[in-house]
């Protein structure tokens, strides 16, 4: 138990540090897969033929493909033709690009869930398509998503445990060097687990806040 | 064509990794339609104690990522057993899908209608043949999309147990990629195969779907 | 009377791919008339309101509002449409947004109204149907007979020149159509122009300047309602319009 809470103290200050990082990768990565999802799954529904297809095509690499490999090819693979990240960047830009592409898809299934009554009444009061969009599709399918967005953030939170692989110093990172340094893996890699178990819970109680607030009301699906 | 010469001896040596992928994501998924079969019972049809076990161990593991289950298990499982990276991989991969397995089943317990269960008893059935005979069969057809979900995500996974050393198709691919220093074709070709992998996979168990859907 | 017709349409046709909906309709419309609109199911009246409103535009054929040729090429057919009020079978309440919120929307965004301006105005409409108590109530915490009501309003809001109503009461509870009904015959006392796709026989009697019978793709009749019920010249209107008027002594109706 001495050793045990001796181990702990050595080690908690760095993991702390790598709970930052993982932390920052996390929403960095979410708020770029937001800013590509949102579009990417508003084109994949209204955008012109040819722009249905690339975003498809983007989806499906996206999708098909494990994480790993994805990172790998952008961090190793891009700069033998040319194009070099830093490690952050390439974390970055992979889990955004990755999370863009699952987001999209979310957005697209519920863009077309809502009922096509409601574009035919908004063009009905005189809206144009953009319009209608804009201040009728979008807002309600922004709220059918919320929950499926919000289990993706927390997919999120964990999948930011490969980047230690380019060497991110994030909680995994961390985790690799300690355990190195200590001789004691078990140990560590059990504390770090404790750690994501935490951050995923809170994240999940944040969540749930914010999808109970979403919620319009009378409508079914209310989690009490 | 250099480019495409290169590419298709990349793939060639690749290709070589491809049966191991293929194997840790078959025993994965057996091990965690073990677990997550079994776990899903006890938290329908257990009592406190199995439930609350079994409720821990889904919620747990589902919150931690799957890359540290992984490394947790191998050491753990280093220290007692002398397994090759190959099933401890595949076992501690598998342990991590049982805990996402274990909610598509509980989910699907519970929707088979109250009176399935019923009926069975009505007609003298213990609880448990009911369970096994009747409710199980059809819970695991309604489980069948979800759970395919879950396979094409243990596909992907499965790279992660290169982590420990398994030369799958990632490990493989950094190797090819060191020797030739080609790094862009060889992952280049990595996402590829795996493209087709997964597209393959998706195809068969849509196949499959379809040919076990429950008329209901 | 000679005043100029409010809506007017010429031979309009409608096809959908080799689907022939509406082959030929030619009808004119007064300002402050109630049409309504019978016949059979699949004969083209919902069809015929959605051309008139642009929703899915006549594929040949001219419609005119007021002086305007509104199927003329390079029209803003936004701007006709806000001319033109539209009130659904199903609703179609913006989910998201309260019984408030659903008439101010059109205001805010498409006549640009500041948030005040259509606040008081929406509250004017809500009252018109009878709902200023309702006005923070969602679509969900609605009955049918009110969220057709909130419909209605929203459609006044854009101040239509002429409404349109698709089967208004045939997704209500027997009940609550008279709530619906009530507000729309209050409209036609007020002189809007309406053209109605219904079959409350009781409500076209009472407040129907005119009824079209229309099927299989074709106007086969029309007429003030005393000559439509009682001596039509058509032997179809005169089997059409006894099938539903017993259809509703039996109790169906109101
Ligand atoms: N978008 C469309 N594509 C193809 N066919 C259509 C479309 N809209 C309507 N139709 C067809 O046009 C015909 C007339 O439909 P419409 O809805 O106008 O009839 P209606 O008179 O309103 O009938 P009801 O009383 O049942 O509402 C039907 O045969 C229908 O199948
Ligand atoms: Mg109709």
């Amino acid at each position: 138990m001495q050793e045990f809470l001796e181990l702990l103290g050595n080690v908690v200050p760095s993991l702390l540090q790598g709970t930052v990082v993982t932390l920052q990768l996390a929403a960095v990565s979410l708020a770029l897969g937001v800013a590509i999802g949102l579009p990417a799954g508003l084109g994949r529904v209204y955008g012109p033929r040819w722009l249905q297809r690339v975003i498809g095509v983007y989806i499906t690499v996206f999708q098909g493909t494990p994480l790993l490999i994805q990172l790998f090819m952008v961090y190793y693979g891009l700069p033998d033709v040319g194009i070099t990240f830093s490690r952050f960047a390439a974390a970055y830009l992979t889990l955004g690009l990755n999370s863009g592409a699952y987001q999209a898809e979310y957005l697209r299934g519920a863009l077309q869930s809502v009922g096509e009554g409601q574009m035919t009444a908004a063009r009905a009061i005189g809206m144009s398509k953009g319009q209608a969009i804009r201040s009728i599709i979008l807002p309600q399918a922004l709220r059918l998503v919320l929950p499926t967005w919000s289990n993706e953030a927390i997919a999120m939170l964990k999948y930011t445990a490969v980047v230690f692989l380019i060497a991110v110093p994030d909680l995994m990172g961390q985790a690799k060097i300690m355990a190195a340094k200590y001789f004691a893996p078990i140990a560590i890699y059990m504390i770090v687990a404790v750690f994501y178990l935490v951050l995923v819970g809170i994240a999940y109680l944040i969540l749930r806040q914010v999808e109970r607030r979403a919620q319009i009301p009378g409508l079914t699906g209310e989690v009490e | 064509m250099d480019i495409l010469q290169n590419l298709l001896t990349t793939l060639e040596f690749i290709i070589q990794g491809l049966w191991i992928t293929v194997w840790v994501t078959v025993v994965a998924l057996v091990v965690g339609l073990v677990f997550g079969v079994l776990t899903a019972l006890m938290r329908v049809y257990g009592n406190r104690f199995w439930r609350q076990v079994a409720t821990v161990y889904s919620v747990v593991i589902r919150a931690v990522p799957v890359v540290v289950i992984i490394f947790i298990l191998f050491f753990v499982i280093a220290e007692y057993v002398n397994l090759s990276p190959f099933l401890a991989g595949s076992l501690a991969l598998g342990f991590a899908s049982g805990a996402y397995q274990s909610e598509i089943f509980r989910g699907a317990l519970q929707a088979v209608p109250a009176g399935q269960m019923t009926a069975a008893r009505a007609i003298g059935m213990s609880k448990v043949q009911a369970i096994w005979s009747i409710v199980l069969p059809q819970a695991l057809r309604l489980a069948l999309p979800a759970w395919g979900n879950e396979a094409t995500l243990v596909l992907k996974d499965s790279t992660l147990v290169f982590v420990v050393g398994v030369p799958e198709i990632l490990r493989r691919t950094q190797q090819v990629s060191a020797r030739t220093n080609e790094p862009f074709i060889a992952f280049g070709a990595a996402m590829l195969l795996y493209l087709g992998l997964t597209l393959l996979t998706t195809q068969f168990l849509g196949w499959v779907e379809r040919r076990y859907r429950l008329q209901m | 009377m000679t005043t100029d017709p409010i809506l007017r349409l010429e031979n309009v046709h409608k096809s959908f791919g080799e689907t022939h909906v509406l082959k030929g309709v030619s009808l004119t419309i007064q300002p402050r008339d109630v049409v309504v609109l019978v016949g059979p199911s699949g004969t083209g009246k919902s069809t015929l309101l959605r051309c008139i409103n642009l929703l899915s535009p006549p594929t040949q054929g001219k419609i005119w509002l007021e002086e305007q040729e509104i199927t003329a090429p390079g029209v803003n057919q936004d701007k006709v449409r806000q001319r033109i009020g539209m009130v659904f079978q199903d609703f179609n309440l913006f989910t998201h947004l309260t019984a408030l919120g659903n008439v101010m929307v059109g205001l805010t965004r498409v006549r640009k109204m500041n948030k005040k301006e259509a606040y008081d105005l929406a509250m004017l409409e809500l009252d018109r149907v009878g709902l200023v108590d309702r006005a923070d109530h969602y679509p969900a915490q609605l009955s049918g007979g009110q969220k057709q009501r909130v419909a209605i309003a929203r459609a006044l809001g854009m101040d239509p020149h002429v409404m349109l109503f698709d089967e208004p009461t045939s997704a209500l509870d027997p009940e609550l159509t008279g709530e619906v009904l009530e507000v729309m015959q209050q409209l036609g006392q007020e002189g809007m122009t309406m053209m109605v796709v219904s079959h409350e026989m009781g409500f076209a009697r009472r407040v129907a300047s005119r009824i079209v019978f229309m099927e299989g793709g074709y106007i086969v009749e029309e007429g003030p309602p005393d000559q439509m019920f009682d001596a039509p010249r058509n032997e179809r209107t005169r089997e059409f319009l006894n099938k539903i008027s017993s259809f509703e002594d039996n109790g169906q109706g109101e």
